[in-house]
């Protein structure tokens, strides 16, 4: 009956967007099913040196109050984590956060490949990346890295984006599992949740 | 981008241990891999040429290391952390201390003890305070001594000191020779730039401010453990630490030798030896 063919062995899930992602952002969290059992992590590109409000506005409506990790905070169960301002947000070997000033990647830090990528490394065929609206590449090599590493990789269906170049480019540079409307990806959320229940 | 794994990495931090004393064997593995990644890259190398490479050429290892280490900085990062500095935590100082002595502990290419004496200068106290800016990058050190930032970097760094709301304005403090902002070196006089090791390096002095800020993120927690020790040795009883915005330290076993003074800013004060 589920045209997503999930099982239980995944251990997170990480989410990148740009220009247009907020309101789809927004939504998901919204409707996140109670006691959601994966982490969920999400490098959003965003003003680099405003720290204060963006957590806030995210956390408003959500299901779960969203963090910006410190860096080590270890990740927990059903924590939703965002990219701090100005910062690179990493996941560690022993399943906590690090940051990082780096240089700024495809002009963005936090870099939205980063994320995916240490977090491909780390999870390996048990991540869910899931690519948003957007008006630059970031994300795609990251989609790629989660893809090579055995990952599920779902962008948001380029049609409904504000900005389809994002989900685009990862479409053009990897295999993606799933083109989604923002409303499927709640669907997705709710059928994953069920493996767990 | 070359794909390298775990044990690649450990490769590499333990020949350039055993070659050269310098121990990354205990930093922060993501960060790391990337900066190796990138090392190979630029330099066209596999991980086995890189050692080879560091073998036959002892020079190169400066290089490396000014590659590997992150130098990205701005001055007056986080504006609100500098408006606390001036406005509480250096007057609690002087209300103990006429002359005290500061460390920025991996100052990079110098943007905040730059900021420092600037800020220092603007409170009319630049004279009585010994800075120490250290780095285990030689080359960066240079830059740092040479107070000369590329002019595309001064927007941002002249933004920054607008939001730190200093007295006067930035373009005060530098002259543009060249296409770059060449700062006063008067700024500098008081700062004794050095090199220094926080992995493998002892505490070398005692300071009433600690300045070190997105340096341990590079680190793993055992590594920050060990050198928040060093910070301890190395800090006056009530002497005050500061980290990173986005840093923490509860996660060290020395946290409760420490209170915190203010937690948006991470600055910390130490309450007991």
């Amino acid at each position: 009956m589920s045209m997503f063919n999930l099982n239980n062995s995944y251990k997170a899930v990480v989410i990148g967007g740009s220009a247009g992602s907020f309101q789809g952002v927004v939504k998901i969290l919204s409707q996140l099913p109670k006691g959601f059992p994966l982490p969920i992590i999400m490098a959003l590109h965003r003003l680099k040196h405003v720290r204060h409000g963006f957590v806030e506005a995210l956390s408003l409506k959500s299901v779960v109050q969203v963090v910006e990790p410190d860096d080590k905070e270890p990740l927990k169960k059903g924590g939703v984590y965002l990219a701090p301002a100005n910062y690179h947000l990493s996941v560690e070997l022993g399943n906590n956060f690090s940051l990082s000033t780096e240089e700024m990647m495809n002009n963005s830090r936090p870099a939205i490949d980063i994320t995916l990528g240490s977090c491909a490394y780390v999870f390996k065929d048990k991540l869910i990346g899931i690519l948003l609206s957007g008006a630059n590449k970031d994300g795609a090599l990251g989609m790629k890295y989660i893809k090579d590493r055995g990952g599920m990789t779902i962008v948001q269906e380029p049609s409904e984006c504000m900005i389809e170049t994002m989900p685009k480019a990862a479409m053009a540079v990897t295999q993606i599992d799933h083109v989604l409307k923002v409303d499927q990806i709640i669907e997705f959320f709710k059928e994953l949740d069920k493996q767990y229940k | 981008m070359q794909d390298i794994d775990i044990v690649d990495l450990k490769k590499i931090s333990e020949f350039i241990f055993q070659k050269y004393q310098y121990d990354f064997r205990n930093y922060a593995m993501s960060s790391f891999k990337r900066r190796v990644q990138r090392i190979l890259e630029l330099k066209k190398l596999t991980v086995d040429g890189l050692i080879k490479k560091l073998t036959e050429t002892p020079s190169f290892i400066n290089e490396f290391l000014d590659e590997l280490t992150v130098n990205v900085t701005e001055m007056f990062r986080d504006p609100s952390f500098w408006r606390i500095m001036r406005e509480e935590i250096i007057p609690a100082i002087l209300l103990n201390h006429k002359q005290f002595k500061i460390w920025h502990a991996g100052c990079s290419s110098g943007e905040e003890v730059l900021s420092m004496s600037i800020l220092l200068k603007e409170m009319g106290i630049l004279d009585s305070v010994q800075l120490y800016a250290t780095d285990l990058d030689t080359t960066i050190l240079e830059r740092a001594r040479s107070a000369t930032y590329s002019l595309k970097n001064m927007e941002l760094n002249e933004k920054n000191y607008i939001r730190f709301q200093g007295a006067g304005s930035l373009t005060d403090y530098y002259k543009v020779e060249n296409g770059y902002a060449v700062f006063n070196k008067d700024l500098l006089a008081n700062v004794n730039f050095r090199k220094h090791d926080l992995v493998l390096g002892e505490a070398f002095n005692k300071f009433d401010l600690i300045l070190c800020r997105n340096v341990m993120i590079y680190f793993n927690q055992t590594l920050q453990n060990d050198v928040l020790k060093k910070f301890h040795e190395s800090l006056f009883k009530y002497g005050y630490l500061a980290i990173g915005s986005k840093e923490s330290l509860i996660w060290c076993d020395y946290a409760n030798r420490f209170i915190v003074v203010n937690n948006e800013e991470k600055i910390y004060k130490k309450i007991k030896d």
